[in-house]
């Protein structure tokens, strides 16, 4: 599934990073805590998080995930946007909720990176 | 101890500025990438590091890092002025957190930062002293990527 996709699935809108719309997205998680994040995250992950803080996209760029989605509507701040450009790094925002806009990636078969999910195609 | 076959190089870390924190690790995982270092290993230092200057914006004064390579190993030290850590077994307990409702705000304090220090070096020292502050050795093997 791109990008540009999901971007319609969960009605968010692109912050910054439209030329990277047609990025496929493979696999998915959403967490508020950045250690969690950095714990579970794959490279290539897609990052639901309602965090909109610079370490957003600090902690994005150290696993190097493909893009981050705001949710509940929240957007970061300028200087985060300056930092997530500066790291080729799209940013969305959707109106949906954490649950919600989880679920319909899911149901829409995006697989997460949790390692007790056997049925999980993106565990290496 | 150098060698003459080792780069090395200190970085500064502030505490409590929140608008810097992670810079450092960024810049070193910048200058990894430019050396050709597998990207499997790049990551692993990259969130040890990473987890290692957010505990020092959080919890010290200041602090600096130190990067050192050679053909074997990547090296990362972080040694910290401020208030140490009383209890390391604790602190090192998945979970554990002192993080205040600020940082919790900010998404810290899943009390997983050491521990995921320790699971992505292949050799992990810490050491502290209440009061004064905390020193930290990460060592990654660039040959057996694989031991964890
Ligand atoms: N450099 C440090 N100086 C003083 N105390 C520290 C330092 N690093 C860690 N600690 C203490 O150890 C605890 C556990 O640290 P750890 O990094 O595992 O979790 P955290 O920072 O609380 O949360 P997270 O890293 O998941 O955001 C901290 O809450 C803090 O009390
Ligand atoms: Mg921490």
């Amino acid at each position: 599934m791109t990008l540009k996709e999901i971007k319609e699935l969960l009605q968010a809108e692109v912050i910054c990073g439209d030329h990277h719309l047609g990025t496929e997205i493979i696999l998915a998680g959403g967490s508020d805590l950045m250690s969690d994040v950095l714990a579970f995250g794959k490279p290539g992950l897609l990052l639901l998080t309602g965090l909109t803080n610079l370490q957003s996209v600090r902690t994005a760029d150290i696993i190097e995930a493909k893009a981050i989605i705001y949710v509940r509507g929240k957007k970061p701040d300028d200087q985060t946007i300056k930092l997530a450009a500066e790291k080729n790094i799209p940013l969305l925002s959707t109106p949906l909720m954490m649950y919600e806009a989880c679920g319909l990636l899911y149901q829409a078969g995006i697989p997460g990176v949790s390692p007790a999910n056997n049925s999980n195609k993106a565990n290496d | 101890m150098t060698r003459d076959d080792e780069f090395r190089q200190t970085f500064k870390i502030k505490g409590r500025d929140f608008s810097h924190a992670g810079g450092v690790s960024t810049e070193i995982k910048e200058i990894l990438q430019e050396i050709g270092i597998p990207t499997q290993l790049i990551r692993r230092v990259a969130i040890a590091s990473y987890e290692a200057e957010m505990n020092v914006v959080m919890y010290a004064q200041q602090g600096k890092l130190i990067l050192s390579i050679n053909p074997e190993t990547i090296q990362i030290e972080v040694e910290d002025k401020g208030q140490g850590i009383k209890d390391i077994e604790l602190a090192m307990q998945e979970g554990y957190s002192t993080a205040t409702e600020e940082m919790r705000e900010m998404g810290f304090g899943a009390g997983m930062g050491l521990p995921n220090i320790k699971k992505n070096s292949h050799v992990f020292l810490i050491t502290s002293t209440p009061g004064v502050g905390t020193y930290l050795k990460m060592i990654f093997y660039l040959d057996h990527e694989k031991a964890s």
